[in-house]
């Protein structure tokens, strides 16, 4: 793998990402004023003091938004990978073994499916104590219901090619026939589910947190800050605008690496690796 | 040759081009055929001959100005009755296809709608095109079901894709391209998809509508011995270039070229008959199984194989031919019946099976694209057995590795590839590279050669028997070529519906006195000899009815 055969655009989505993660794990050193400081009045219009202009109580935007980094990328990542986690391996033991198992699974993702995610969020957290881990943990579990579905899908395609039997009498176990010979194949998909649901898990965190159930203010986080600012929208003020687009310019970051990662993969079945 | 009046088609230097996007390369241009030329009369059939590759099918759709998955016609002349369809446009074109000019493909499965009844998508070009009306066309479809064998032509066309065989369905895609009255038909492989009892009747049923419609055609196969009983003119090509080109007397009697020798001459017998088959190393035992719904599929098979020699299983799709190395793997477990390997019982289902029983039978797929992971190299597909059953790690893994590619007759460049960037032929040996890795003694190979060119074939065929020679490895070869089967079998197993209808040495089992099925299943075999179908055919009933 030569650095040069990269395409422009992961490089694109590549610094996209690291801007974001220097922001967030040097945030303090980074942003000009506190992320809790009220610095001048009321959505005070952005001048050369205030990049971004000031928010709904008078702080600094560009502060917020750096430290805002921090708990966004952390829950939707950490929420995003776990769900991915626990949603492929239970899907594929389900794929791989069937019967009973496949069956009782199955169900039971039906069953999560079944109730309104926000509601089941809503509940949950509202009885659970309020903490990040608890937060990322529920975010995860209702998100994995979605990769389950998704993972059993494409694993069964996988598990009944000649490649896997061929595994199965060699006798081979669960484990290598999961994670050597079927995840290796179905990754094209997952990963790009995976760039979906990084964009959706950002948003999810911000509607909780519009709730009272997500990150607590005054902490700051991308998506409570468009909350925070959409009433100014109403009279022409752009506050809200820019957290909004801080979390679509991450998206597309991270959808132009995954799509690169995937054209990456997809190129070794001999396609021709644009699909 | 050729009489100028009579002259239908007429292909001048045919060039054909495409790009390819090769994994990891930049695009490229590849010249897919190169200064084709022939010429076609009224009322001729011309074989086009060669393996996968050799640009038969793209020259075929030439006919009707078509280039398939991104070909480019970029030379050259076609000309159909004195005009160059190359040069005409898109509404041009569109008067020839389908309507003076018809294709019929190698998968009709696949290429008849299965939403739509049977008699409609036969007569739909030909109103489509305003040539007949919808009742002339019927009128011409029912004509056209009886000349082609078809049972119940009355009705034949209220049916569904679905609810008739494969050898029908190619007859009525036979019938779809007749049915406008075309000058020209193209057959890309009609015949390769099916079984050799069914294949029969559908040849017979093809030659005898060209005859009775009087419709020139041009005939694709890689099969040699077919394409010698419907033919007047063979053209051999290779590589996207014409290798020789000429009466089917001639190409089978006097081939000039040494390719075409080798083609003519391909599958002669390798392996003479072991004598000793007293001692059995695989010894099945009444044998029945059955799915999980119920349906039986194999009914009291008794059969038994002695190290080192060769059981081919023969019988056509749904014989039950696979199931029985399904069972003997214990993917299936036998519902009855008892299989015994090395004077021990085997376990019956696979997940209570000793490793070291897994290790001594192993398996060759029909597919080698999809019996390896796409995602591993050589290295690894081949290392796995090595590290699995043996523990091999690290310099002495890659040692065994290299040694093994040695024994397949590929060198070392091979080792870090990909299935995808290797050929069939590649693929299937690197198959086999598998199953030897593990050291077995009993190699069940489900039909290896039957997706690959007879040539790549017979290469495979002749490593198997080398194999077999160094390492005393007893084969189950499981096949519907019986000429495979006359050239490396020690004893031989003719399946029929789940039974066996035969078992014996190869020498008693496919001599005189035959039982019916073995019959049919010897009688249906294309030979490489003109007239071979009037003759086959003189001596045994016409049962089209029933395929």
């Amino acid at each position: 793998m030569r650095l040069r055969d990269i395409p422009v655009t992961a490089w694109i989505g590549m610094t996209g990402i690291a801007l974001a993660l220097i922001c967030a794990v040097f945030a303090p050193l980074i942003a000009p004023y506190g992320e809790t400081d009220v610095v001048g009045a009321v959505w005070q219009e952005a001048d050369a003091q205030f990049f971004f202009g000031l928010d709904n109580l008078g702080r600094d935007i560009l502060s917020r938004l750096i430290y805002g980094a921090r708990t966004t990328l952390f829950v939707a990542l950490a929420a995003t990978a776990i769900s991915f986690s626990l949603g492929i391996l239970l899907s594929f033991i389900a794929a791989v073994t069937g019967g009973l198992i496949d069956t009782v699974f199955s169900r039971f993702n039906d069953l999560m499916m079944s109730i309104p995610t926000l509601i089941f969020a809503l509940v949950v957290l509202a009885v659970l104590p309020q903490h990040l881990i608890v937060l990322i943990l529920v975010m995860a579990i209702l998100d994995s219901t979605r990769v389950y579905r998704l993972g059993r899908a494409v694993a069964l395609d996988v598990a009944v090619m000649e490649f896997v039997e061929a595994a199965k009498l060699r006798g081979e176990g669960t484990a290598w026939i999961i994670f050597r010979e079927i995840l290796p194949n179905t990754l094209s998909p997952l990963l790009a589910e995976f760039g979906l649901r990084f964009a959706f898990s950002i948003l999810f965190l911000s509607t909780l947190s519009f709730l009272g159930l997500g990150i607590q203010p005054p902490t700051a986080d991308w998506g409570g800050m468009v909350k925070e600012n959409k009433d100014g929208i109403i009279f022409g003020i752009s506050a809200a605008l820019v957290p909004g687009s801080a979390i679509a310019a991450l998206a597309v970051c991270v959808n132009l690496v995954v799509d690169w990662l995937l054209k990456r993969t997809s190129s070794l079945k001999g396609g021709r690796g644009d699909a | 040759m050729p009489e100028t009046s009579n002259q239908l088609l007429s292909v001048r230097n045919l060039k054909i081009e495409a790009t390819s996007y090769p994994p990891g390369e930049p695009p490229k241009r590849i010249t897919i055929v190169d200064g084709v030329s022939f010429d076609l009369q009224r009322g001729k059939v011309l074989g086009l001959i060669g393996e996968s590759g050799a640009g038969k099918s793209t020259i075929g759709l030439s006919a009707l100005a078509y280039g398939r998955g991104g070909a480019e016609i970029t030379g050259g002349e076609v000309s159909l009755n004195g005009t160059n369809i190359l040069a005409l446009g898109k509404g041009g074109i569109r008067t020839i296809r389908g309507a003076r000019v018809c294709y019929v493909a190698q998968s009709a499965a696949a290429a008849f709608n299965p939403a739509h009844r049977l008699g409609d998508q036969v007569i739909e070009a030909s109103v489509k095109h305003g040539l007949m009306t919808r009742e002339d066309a019927r009128k011409r479809a029912l004509y056209l079901f009886r000349v082609l064998g078809l049972p119940n032509p009355d009705t034949f066309g209220d049916r569904f894709p679905h609810q008739v065989s494969g050898g029908q369905l190619q007859r009525a895609m036979t019938a779809m391209a007749l049915c406008s009255n075309p000058e020209l038909i193209v057959f890309d492989e009609p015949t390769t998809a099916l079984d050799v009892t069914t294949q029969i009747d559908v040849l017979a049923a093809i030659k005898h509508a060209i005859e009775e419609t009087g419709t020139a055609a041009l005939y694709i196969t890689h099969d040699l011995a077919v394409v010698a009983q419907i033919s007047d003119d063979i053209m051999v090509l290779r590589h996207g270039r014409t290798v020789e080109y000429g009466s089917v007397k001639q190409i089978i009697e006097a081939p000039t070229e040494d390719y075409t020798r080798a083609l003519v001459n391909v599958r002669q017998e390798i392996r003479h008959e072991a004598a000793d088959q007293s001692k059995p190393l695989l010894k099945i035992d009444n044998v029945s199984a059955q799915y999980s719904n119920g349906f039986k599929v194999l009914h009291g098979v008794s059969l038994h194989l002695c190290k080192g020699q060769t059981l081919a299983i023969v019988g056509e799709s749904g014989s039950g031919k696979s199931t029985l190395a399904r069972v003997v793997t214990g993917l299936l477990p036998p519902s009855d019946g008892r299989i015994t390997f090395g004077g021990k019982p085997l376990t019956p289902a696979l997940k209570n099976r000793p490793r070291e029983d897994l290790r001594r039978i192993q398996l060759i797929y029909q597919m080698a694209d999809t019996a390896m992971n796409p995602r591993q190299t050589v290295r690894d597909i081949i290392g796995r057995p090595l590290t699995f059953y043996y523990g091999l790690r690290g310099a002495a893994k890659t040692a065994r590795v290299r040694e093994l590619l040695e024994q397949i007759e590929m060198g070392n460049g091979f080792i870090d590839r990909y299935p995808a960037e290797l050929s069939g032929g590649q693929k299937q040996r690197v198959a086999i590279a598998r199953a030897l890795a593990a050291r077995p003694e009993l190699i069940l190979c489900d039909e290896p050669t039957s997706a690959l060119d007879p040539l790549v074939a017979e290469g495979i065929l002749k490593l198997l028997m080398k194999l077999q020679e160094e390492q005393q490895l007893s084969y189950v070869f499981i096949t519907h070529d019986i000429a495979i089967v006359r050239a490396i079998a020690d004893s031989v197993a003719v399946m029929h519906r789940g039974r066996l209808v035969r078992f014996g040495p190869k020498s008693l089992a496919l001599s005189p006195p035959f039982d019916d099925y073995t019959d049919l299943l010897l009688k249906s075999v294309p030979e490489m000899e003109i007239g071979w179908l009037e003759r086959v055919l003189r001596t045994r009933r016409m049962e089209s009815a029933g395929n």
